[in-house]
């Protein structure tokens, strides 16, 4: 479980002023459930999942994982038990590595045995038998490298780097946005399969109004660093995109 | 023919550096201009240690050397945010006081009449002396080369991979980013102590100027290495290094050979190699884009 409790963030722009992104937001997610984050712009979405992650630490306020405070902990410990794809395909997989060694880098992360060889048979298997269920042909692509890969099956790769070892909660930041619509489709229908079959908790930042309806079992929408609106159950299933881009609208006058 | 076996011995000893830069320019991504300090640094204490009588002692501390110059830059880097670039000048500026400490105040130490490894394991080899040192160099460097190897194919290995690859996804991947990157820094300067501390044994005496180029001269050898060496993984990486090395210290003596240049010319010519390979995409850019405005004139 995620609980959030009064987060404040602020940036202090270059004339000493405060610009305040986050303005004590409070959000508790339960085991398992996906929640599909929609904003305008500078609402603070991204600026949310920077905090979950640790890149950057709030002003105030707390977040707890499982009971456990994580507000202060360091990225790089957070990122063993917190999954995060980005929107850009090459930000999350290193292009020069193989499909192959990125996995065994994600493989390993929460335990990681240092001089033992990074890629060994069994862990091969393991890894085309993950791949395979992507339905993207690349479990024959093992030993080519990310860079010759297309956006989507990076972003495919990425995805299956974060739950290799199912984590405790996957933040997916616009994952498909740079993809064109049909592999949009596809890698969504993808991510919909492994957080279903993990039973993962999950935060997805997105614009696409039908896919934030679509997908996941509660959606908010996020103003001036506050959650501004929540829709679960049958709210959610019957909204509409018109009354959500009404919404939008509304914060604009 | 002694001229093509001291290039060969040279090419051989100068692949380490070689090696060394490879790891922080290629590997980690990392400009580090340590090598020219931690070059002289490993030949300080390598000739220090055949002074008083340990030469093979003067291994390990030369590997030692090159290590602490590599972990101060990369301290430096990781932990006072200093620009990669600057922190290598620091540690280098603040060698040279240590180096001439090293070397007892003097900017040039002799090994004449000194043991030196090459001493030790060439009166063991049932050979001319002059080949056994080139033999005893190539143990070195098979060493060093299968060590990385299999190194960079363990799991710390791949780490420092994936950090000079996409540091942003190294963080995100749970990898302490600042750890591996001092740990290879401090694996690329060991080599080049290693090579500083071999070439002293070679040429029989340490001099504080030595490691001025030295950097060029690494860059070099990976540059002209990897003209023939189209794969673009470690181990061809590392036979790169060796091939560019040898291949680096024939251009030299040929052009010295000729009497065209003088032997104080070797540092420009270098700098000029490793300009024209480094040049070479840019040139092949302009052409292209030539081609293409020249096909639209006629048109």
């Amino acid at each position: 479980m995620l609980r959030i409790i009064n987060l404040q963030k602020k940036f202090t722009v270059e004339n000493g002023a405060d610009n305040h992104i986050l303005n004590g937001l409070n959000l508790t997610v339960e085991d398992g459930e996906f929640v599909t984050i929609l904003g305008n712009n500078g609402a603070g979405k991204s600026t949310l999942f920077n905090l979950i992650s640790g890149a950057v630490l709030p002003n105030d306020g707390y977040i707890y994982l499982d009971e456990k405070d994580i507000t202060f902990m360091p990225e790089h410990k957070r990122s063993q038990f917190i999954g995060r794809v980005f929107q850009s395909p090459m930000r999350g997989t290193a292009p020069n590595l193989t499909v192959a060694e990125n996995l065994a880098l994600a493989y390993g992360r929460q335990n990681r045995k240092n001089l033992n060889w990074a890629l060994t048979k069994p862990l091969k298997a393991i890894f085309r038998e993950k791949l395979a269920e992507a339905d993207m042909g690349l479990e024959d692509k093992l030993d080519s490298k990310i860079k010759n890969l297309s956006g989507g099956q990076c972003q495919v790769v990425a995805l299956i780097m974060c739950t290799i070892k199912p984590p405790e909660l996957i933040l997916l930041d616009e994952h498909t946005a740079a993809l064109d619509p049909k592999t949009a489709e596809d890698v969504m229908a993808f991510t919909q399969r492994v957080v279903k079959k993990d039973q993962l908790t999950a935060l997805m930042i997105t614009h696409h109004l039908e896919d934030a309806i679509a997908y996941g079992n509660r959606l908010i929408m996020m103003d001036r660093g506050v959650v501004a609106h929540e829709f679960t159950g049958d709210e959610k299933k019957n909204i509409t995109p018109e009354e959500l881009r009404t919404l939008y609208h509304l914060k604009e006058s | 023919m002694s001229l093509a076996i001291g290039s060969l011995q040279l090419g051989l000893i100068y692949t380490l550096i070689a090696m060394g830069i490879y790891i922080s320019f290629r590997v980690l991504n990392i400009p580090d201009l340590t090598a020219e300090g931690s070059f002289v640094f490993g030949m300080a204490v390598m000739s220090a240690s055949a002074v008083a009588g340990h030469p093979i002692l003067g291994i390990f501390f030369s590997l030692l050397a090159g290590a602490a110059a590599g972990l101060v830059t990369a301290l430096l880097q990781t932990k006072l945010l200093i620009p990669a670039i600057l922190s290598g000048i620091l540690t280098m500026t603040g060698l040279y006081t240590i180096n001439l400490t090293v070397m007892q105040g003097s900017s040039n130490v002799t090994l004449l009449g000194v043991t030196t490894i090459y001493d030790i394991l060439g009166d063991l080899l049932p050979m001319d002396f002059a080949i056994a040192k080139i033999f005893v160099s190539l143990i070195f460097v098979i060493i060093a080369m299968l060590t990385l190897v299999l190194f960079f194919k363990t799991n710390c290995g791949l780490c420092i991979r994936a950090i000079g690859d996409n540091e942003m996804m190294a963080r995100s991947s749970s990898m302490s980013v600042d750890l591996y990157k001092i740990l290879g820094l401090m694996i690329s300067n060991a080599l080049i102590g290693l090579c500083g501390g071999l070439i002293a044994c070679d040429q029989g005496y340490a001099d504080m100027n030595s490691g001025v180029g030295m950097l060029v001269v690494g860059l070099a050898a990976v540059i002209i290495g990897e003209a023939f060496i189209r794969r673009r993984t470690i181990l061809a990486g590392m036979i790169s290094c060796l091939l560019g090395s040898i291949i680096y210290r024939f251009i030299l003596a040929l052009a010295i050979s000729t009497r065209i240049f003088p032997a104080y010319a070797m540092k420009l010519l270098s700098a000029i190699i490793v300009t024209i390979a480094l040049a070479l995409p840019a040139v092949k850019y302009y052409k292209e884009n030539y081609q293409l405005k020249k096909r639209n004139r006629h048109a």
